[in-house]
C-alpha cells in the first residue's frame, strides 16, 4: 500500500476543505481499503467522513424516507421504517456481502464502490479503467462474468452493487455537497455512467464530491417485491445476476412497476422498457415472460457470457413471479 | 486394548480427576448432561479445553506491551486502542490495519489473518458491540472505539458460554478461523436478540425483537465466516445451544465397534 496521510474530518466542512485532486473520502473502506491493499487504488490523503453527522433516517417532503449517507449498510436495512415500507431495499442489502462487511459498509460508500471485474484488481494485467489507454484485458480474454447491454470497446465490466439495482427500481435522489459548500441533486439513474471512452469514470460525480443523503420517493413496492440474487454459492457472492422487481396491483391489474437488474452492465441496469409494457397488464406468466423478452432482446452477450441472456429472462420471470405471489 | 475400551476408560464420568471435574463444572455440565457429553466427547477435546481453561485468565491479559522499535514511521498517526477494557496509546503508520495493531504491535494474535481482504472473516473482531473486518479496518480509525477480540470473552477465568460451546460441539478442526468464528457467533447473539433480518428472513415487515434463529437462519448470517476445515455442522450446533439455551446433542457420535469392523472390510 502507498503511504498516505489520515484526515479525521468532524464535519462537513472539514471535509470538503481537505479534499484535493489526489484524495479520497473514507467510508467503511470495504472496497477503498482492499483495492488500496493491491495498489489499484493509491490516494494520498485519506479523509475519513464516519464520523460526519449523516447517519439518522428521516421522513422527506415526498411522504418517503431519506437515508443518511454515513448510516451503515445494516442500520439502513434492518430500519423499522426501511423494512416496512421499503422491503425491497432491505431484501436487497441484505443480500450483499456479509454481517461484518454490512456493519463496516456506509450507503455513500456503497453507491460508490467501483465498477470493476478481476483484471481490475491485477495490475500486472491490462485494465483502461485502472489504467487508462492500457486496453481492456478482458475483452478478447475472460470474460463469462461480464456485461452484456452498454458496454464499449475500452470497458465491459459490471457494478456490483445490490443496494443501487433496488434504488434503480424504487427511484431515488442523490444528495451530493459539492466543494464550494453548497449541494445538488443527482436523479439515481444518473449517477452512474456508461463506460463510454472514459471507463475510469464509474459516476458522473465532480471530483471532491460528497454524499451525504439518499431520497427515496413514496413508498409503492411495500406489499410485492423480490430481489432475486443468482450467484456461484448461496452467500457470501457477489451476483452473476440479480433482478429488483415491485410491484403495484391493484383489482388483478399492474398499476405501478419498479424493475432493474445487477451484474449484466456498467450501471444498475433499469428495465423501463419492461416496466413501461406491464403497466396495465394483468400480472401473469406470459405477460412476465413477454417483458423480459422485451429487455433481453437487446443484450449483446460475448462468447463466454451467452448465459446470461437466458438466465437473465428467466430470473426476470422468477422475480416478478416472486414479488406477485408474495403474501400479504 | 482396543482404543475405544482406552477411551472409554480415560472419560469414565465416575473416575475423573479434579481438573477434569473442575472443567466440567466450568462448563456447566453436570449429572446426566455430563455423562451425556463424556460419552460423546473425544479425549483430545477435553484436553485441549483444559489447556485453554487454564490460560483463559492469561488470554485476557496477552496484551502486551511490546518496545516501540526506532523504525521511521510514515505518516505517523496517534491512536488510543481501547481493547478488552484496557486502553493502549499508539503511535503507528497511517496504513495500519486494526488486525496489524492487535497482531503486531499488541501481542493479540488470537484474531487471525486469513485472506486480509475481507473474503473470509478469520479478521472477525467486535467495535461498539458490532462485528467488523479487523483487516479493512484502518486502526487509526478506532480512537475511543471498544474493541472486543477473542481473548477479551472470557471473563473472571471464565470462558464465554461461545468458548464453551465450541469447545462441547468440536466447533472446529485446525483452530484457525475459530476466533472469528466465535467473535462472529458472539454478536449475532445480539443481532437476533434485537430482531435483526437476514436475506433468508420469510417476511422482512414482521419486525420482532428476541428471535429464534432456523438452521438456515443461522447458515447464511455466519456465512461471512469462512471454515476451510468444514466444521459448519458442529458450529451451528454451538451456536444453537448458546442461542436457545438448550442442550444440544452434538452433531457426532463415536462410529460403534460393528461399524468400524465394516468400514475396515470395504
Ligand atoms: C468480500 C466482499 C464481498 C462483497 N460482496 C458484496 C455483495 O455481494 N454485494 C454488494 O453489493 N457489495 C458487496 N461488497 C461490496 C461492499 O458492499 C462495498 O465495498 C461497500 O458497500 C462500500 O462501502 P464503504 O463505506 O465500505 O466504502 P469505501 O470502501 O469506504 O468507499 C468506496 C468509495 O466511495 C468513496 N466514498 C465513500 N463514502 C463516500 C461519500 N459519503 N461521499 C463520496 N464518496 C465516498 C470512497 O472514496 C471510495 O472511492 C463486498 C465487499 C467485499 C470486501
Ligand atoms: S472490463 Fe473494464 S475493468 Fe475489466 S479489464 Fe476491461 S477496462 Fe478493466
Ligand atoms: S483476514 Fe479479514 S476477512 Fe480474511
Ligand atoms: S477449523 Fe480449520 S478453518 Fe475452520
Amino acid at each position: 500500500m502507498r503511504p498516505f496521510t489520515y484526515t479525521s474530518a468532524k464535519n462537513k466542512e472539514q471535509a470538503l476543505q481537505a479534499f484535493t485532486a489526489t484524495s479520497h473520502y473514507l467510508g467503511g473502506g470495504t472496497n477503498l481499503m482492499d483495492l488500496m491493499k493491491e495498489n489499484v487504488e493509491r490516494p494520498d490523503q485519506l479523509i475519513d467522513v464516519t464520523n460526519l453527522d449523516y447517519k439518522k433516517i428521516t421522513s422527506n417532503e415526498n411522504g418517503g424516507l431519506t437515508l443518511g449517507g454515513m448510516l451503515s449498510n445494516s442500520e439502513t436495512a434492518n430500519n423499522k421504517e426501511v423494512r416496512t415500507n421499503y422491503p425491497l431495499l432491505s431484501m436487497a442489502m441484505l443480500s450483499a456481502a456479509t454481517a461484518q462487511i454490512r456493519n463496516m459498509a456506509s450507503n455513500g460508500g456503497n453507491l460508490l464502490q467501483r465498477t470493476r471485474c478481476p483484471y481490475f484488481f491485477e495490475v500486472s494485467m491490462p485494465c483502461n479503467k485502472r489504467e487508462p489507454g492500457s486496453g481492456c484485458g478482458a475483452l478478447n480474454g475472460m470474460n463469462a462474468l461480464h456485461a452484456i447491454f452498454g458496454y464499449s470497446d475500452s470497458c465491459i465490466a459490471t457494478n456490483p452493487s445490490d443496494m443501487c439495482v433496488a434504488l434503480a427500481a424504487i427511484g431515488a435522489t442523490v444528495e451530493v455537497q459539492k466543494p464550494d459548500g453548497t449541494s445538488r441533486m443527482i436523479e439515481f439513474t444518473d449517477l452512474h455512467r456508461l463506460p463510454g471512452d472514459q471507463p475510469e469514470k464509474d459516476t458522473t460525480l465532480m471530483p471532491g464530491e460528497l454524499i451525504t443523503a439518499i431520497h427515496l420517493p413514496k413508498p409503492e413496492f411495500s406489499d410485492h417485491y423480490y430481489y432475486l440474487k443468482i450467484r456461484e454459492r448461496s452467500s457470501y457472492a457477489f451476483a452473476l445476476l440479480s433482478v429488483a422487481a415491485g410491484l403495484q396491483v391493484e383489482s388483478g391489474v399492474i398499476n405501478k412497476v419498479g424493475l432493474a437488474m445487477g451484474g449484466v452492465a456498467h450501471i444498475p441496469w433499469k428495465l423501463t422498457k419492461a416496466e413501461e409494457f406491464l403497466v396495465g397488464k394483468k400480472p401473469n406468466q406470459s405477460n412476465f415472460e413477454a417483458a423480459a423478452a422485451l429487455e433481453m432482446k437487446d443484450a449483446k452477450p460475448f462468447e463466454a457470457n451467452k448465459w446470461k441472456v437466458d438466465m437473465g429472462k428467466n430470473a426476470i420471470v422468477r422475480a416478478l413471479t416472486q414479488a406477485y405471489e408474495r403474501k400479504v | 486394548m482396543k482404543d475405544i475400551d482406552k477411551w472409554n476408560e480415560a472419560v469414565d464420568p465416575d473416575n475423573l480427576s479434579d481438573d477434569e471435574n473442575m472443567i466440567l463444572d466450568a462448563m456447566g455440565l453436570n449429572g446426566s448432561s455430563r455423562r451425556k457429553f463424556l460419552k460423546q466427547v473425544s479425549a483430545a477435546s477435553l484436553s485441549i479445553y483444559a489447556s485453554s481453561f487454564f490460560t483463559s485468565e492469561l488470554f485476557a491479559s496477552t496484551m502486551k506491551d511490546l518496545p516501540e522499535k526506532t523504525t521511521a514511521l510514515l505518516n505517523e498517526v496517534k491512536v488510543n486502542l481501547r481493547v478488552n477494557d484496557m486502553v493502549k496509546p499508539l503511535t503507528l503508520d497511517s496504513r495500519t490495519s486494526l488486525l496489524d495493531a492487535l497482531r503486531e504491535r499488541l501481542g493479540l494474535t488470537g484474531t487471525k489473518k486469513g485472506c486480509d481482504h475481507g473474503q473470509c472473516g478469520a479478521c472477525t473482531v467486535i467495535i461498539e458491540g458490532k462485528r467488523n473486518l479487523s483487516c479493512l479496518t484502518l486502526a487509526a480509525t478506532c480512537e475511543g472505539k471498544e474493541i472486543t477480540t477473542v481473548e477479551g470473552l472470557a471473563k473472571n477465568g471464565e470462558m464465554h458460554p461461545m468458548q464453551q460451546a465450541f469447545l462441547k460441539h468440536d466447533g472446529f478442526q485446525c483452530g484457525y478461523c475459530t476466533p472469528g468464528q466465535i467473535c462472529s457467533s458472539v454478536a449475532l447473539l445480539e443481532e437476533a436478540k434485537n430482531g435483526e433480518a437476514s436475506y433468508v428472513t420469510e417476511d422482512l415487515k414482521k419486525i420482532q425483537s428476541g428471535l429464534t434463529l432456523s438452521e438456515e437462519e443461522i447458515r447464511e448470517r455466519m456465512s461471512g465466516n469462512i471454515c476451510r476445515c468444514g466444521a459448519y455442522n458442529n458450529i451451528v450446533q454451538a451456536f444453537k445451544e448458546v442461542h436457545t439455551g438448550n442442550d444440544e446433542m452434538p452433531t457426532w457420535e463415536f462410529a460403534t465397534q460393528e461399524q468400524m469392523d465394516k468400514a475396515k472390510n470395504a
